[in-house]
C-alpha cells in the first residue's frame, strides 16, 4: 500500500522531491512523498556503487516506474557509504516508505555548509502546493 | 499541454469521480491509472478489469461493394467472415507498410465495421474515404459510440455472459442496455468489447463496475498487451514498418490482392532483414521505447512486467539475431544490460 502523504519535520528538503537525515557528519538520503507518487510504484532502483562520489544538485541514480523514469538529485555532496540493497531488490518499499525502510543512500558530507541551502520541511511543503 | 484541445470520452466525468490520473494520449485526456498500474493489471489477469477504450475510432463500411473494396483494402481474407465474425487485420500502403492494425466486424451482408487505433482514426477514415468506391459508403462513426472493454477470467461470469468463440460478436443486452459484444480484447486475456450509444456509455461503465470489475487505465492496458505482444501501432508496427518483419504475416492473405501484397510476398520470398521480437531482460533494467539494441537493432516497446517482474519489451533486430534464445545487449541510458530473445507470448498463464 502507498504511503499517506507526509513530511516529517526532522528532515532536509531538496526542491527537487529528495530528502536529507543529518546524523553528525553522515546522512541518509531519500525521494519525498511527492516524488514517489508521481512517478507511480516504483519497479526498479538503479543505486550508485558504494565508494562513489555525489555532488549536490546533480543525479546520483535513477527510480523507474512502470512508465516513466526520473533522475534522483542529491541533496548534498559526499560519498556513498551504503546503499539500500532492500530498495533494490523490492523498489515497492519506497512507495511504502519514503521517509524509513525506502531510503536509498547512506553518504558521508563533504561540505557540511551545504545542509543550510536545504529547506525545512514547512518550506518544501510551501514548494509542494505550487507545484 | 492545453487541455481545452484534448477530446474527452463519454465517461470523462466518471474517471475523474473515480480519481483516475488523467494524461492526454493521442489526442484524448485518458485515464492513464486508478488504484495503480500493478493492481489493475493483476486484477484483469486474476479477475476481471474494465477499460474505456471509447476513444478507439469506428468506421463503418456499408453498401453492394464494401466487401470487394475492404477486401482490396485490407489484408487478411475477408472471405472468412460470416455475419457475426470480427477479424484481426491490417490496412497497408502500396511498399507494405501498415497504416493501422484493425478489427474488421461482419454486421451483415454489405455491412462492416471497422475499429481502428484512436491516434489513427482520421489517417485510416481519410484513407478509405479517398479510396471509396461507388455503391459504398465509409463513415466516420466514433463520436456515435462508447466502448468498454470487460476482460480477464472472470469477465464471463461477472457481465452472465456465455463464453463464445473469440473473434465473434453479436447484439445483445446488459442491465437494460444495449450493447455489441464483441469477443475481442488487447490482454491475452478471456473477454468481451462493449460498444454502446455514447449517451447509454455511463450507465454500461456503472453496470459493469457494479459486477465487480475494476476499473483500468491505458498504464496496465499497455503492461497487459505487452506481456502477451500484441504490437501497438505507432511504436510496434507504422506505415514504415512491413507486416512480414513485424511478425504479422499470418494476418496478410499473401494470395489476395490487397494493397501492398506484392511489396509483402516479395520480402516473404527473400526473408526480411530485421524481425520484431520479443525479449526479457536478463539483468534488472527497464527497456523504454528508442533504446538500441547492440548490433543494429531497437526497442519499439518495452516496460517492466507485472507478473514476471522483470523488464520485457519487444524491438526490431537483424534477422540472424532473431532466434529465440538469441542474447540481445540493450543500451539503457549509456549502461548495457543483457536481455534474451523469448518466444510470443513473453507471459504465458500456467495451465
Amino acid at each position: 500500500m502507498a504511503a499517506a502523504e507526509s513530511y516529517p519535520d526532522d528532515l532536509k528538503y531538496h526542491p527537487e522531491h529528495d530528502w536529507a537525515r543529518i546524523d553528525g557528519d553522515e546522512a541518509t538520503l531519500g525521494v519525498t512523498w511527492f516524488a514517489q507518487d508521481a512517478l507511480g510504484e516504483l519497479v526498479h532502483y538503479e543505486a550508485p556503487e558504494v565508494g562513489s562520489s555525489i555532488s549536490k544538485d546533480a543525479s546520483y541514480g535513477e527510480v523507474e516506474s512502470v512508465k516513466a523514469v526520473s533522475d534522483i538529485v542529491a541533496p548534498l555532496s559526499g560519498e556513498v557509504l551504503e546503499v539500500n540493497a532492500r530498495a533494490v531488490e523490492e523498489p515497492e518499499i519506497v512507495n511504502e516508505d519514503p521517509y524509513g525502510d525506502g531510503w536509498l543512500i547512506r553518504i558521508r558530507m563533504s561540505d557540511a555548509v551545504e545542509v543550510d541551502a536545504l529547506m525545512d520541511a514547512e518550506a518544501y511543503k510551501a514548494h509542494v502546493a505550487e507545484q | 499541454m492545453e487541455a481545452t484541445s484534448l477530446s474527452r470520452t463519454p465517461l470523462y466525468a466518471r474517471h475523474v469521480a473515480l480519481g483516475a490520473r488523467m494524461v492526454p494520449f493521442a489526442g484524448w485526456e485518458m485515464p492513464v491509472q486508478y488504484a495503480g498500474v500493478i493492481e489493475e493489471h493483476r486484477a484483469v489477469r486474476t479477475d476481471c478489469g474494465a477499460f474505456d477504450v471509447s476513444h478507439m475510432g469506428e468506421i463503418h463500411v456499408d453498401g453492394p461493394t464494401a466487401h470487394a473494396f475492404l477486401q482490396e483494402m485490407l489484408s487478411n481474407d475477408l472471405d472468412k467472415l460470416s455475419d457475426g465474425d470480427a477479424q484481426y487485420t491490417l490496412l497497408t500502403n502500396e511498399l507494405g507498410g501498415i497504416v493501422d492494425d484493425v478489427i474488421v466486424y461482419r454486421l451483415g451482408h454489405g455491412a462492416y465495421l471497422v475499429v481502428c487505433n484512436a491516434s489513427n482514426r482520421a489517417p485510416v477514415y481519410e484513407w478509405l474515404k479517398e479510396r471509396e468506391p461507388r455503391g459504398c459508403e465509409v463513415r466516420d462513426a466514433s463520436d456515435e459510440y462508447g466502448l468498454v472493454a470487460v476482460q480477464g477470467p472472470r469477465a464471463f461470469e461477472r457481465l452472465g455472459l456465455e463464453d463464445k468463440p473469440a473473434f465473434t460478436h453479436e447484439l445483445g443486452e446488459l442491465d437494460g442496455i444495449e450493447v455489441m459484444v464483441s469477443r475481442t480484447g488487447y490482454t491475452g486475456e478471456q473477454g468481451v468489447e462493449l460498444c454502446c450509444a455514447a449517451e447509454d456509455a455511463e450507465a454500461l461503465w456503472d453496470a459493469v463496475l457494479a459486477r465487480g470489475a475494476v476499473p483500468c487505465g491505458l498504464g496496465a492496458r499497455d503492461t497487459l498487451r505487452l506481456e502477451v505482444c500484441y504490437p501497438l501501432h505507432g511504436n510496434d508496427i507504422t506505415p514504415e514498418t512491413d507486416a512480414i518483419s513485424a511478425g504479422l504475416g499470418w494476418a496478410c492473405a499473401l494470395d489476395t490482392d490487397f494493397t501492398g501484397a506484392q511489396a509483402l510476398r516479395r520480402i516473404k520470398e527473400q526473408g526480411p532483414a530485421r524481425r520484431l521480437v520479443p525479449f526479457v531482460m536478463e539483468e534488472r533494467a527497464v527497456p523504454r521505447q528508442g533504446m538500441q539494441i547492440e548490433g543494429g537493432g531497437e526497442v519499439t516497446s518495452g516496460t517492466h512486467s507485472p507478473m514476471l517482474d522483470r523488464g520485457i519489451g519487444l524491438g526490431y533486430v537483424p534477422a540472424g539475431s532473431a532466434a529465440p534464445d538469441t542474447e540481445l545487449v540493450i543500451d539503457v541510458r549509456g549502461r548495457p544490460r543483457r536481455a534474451r530473445v523469448v518466444t510470443k507470448p513473453i507471459y504465458r498463464k500456467e495451465q
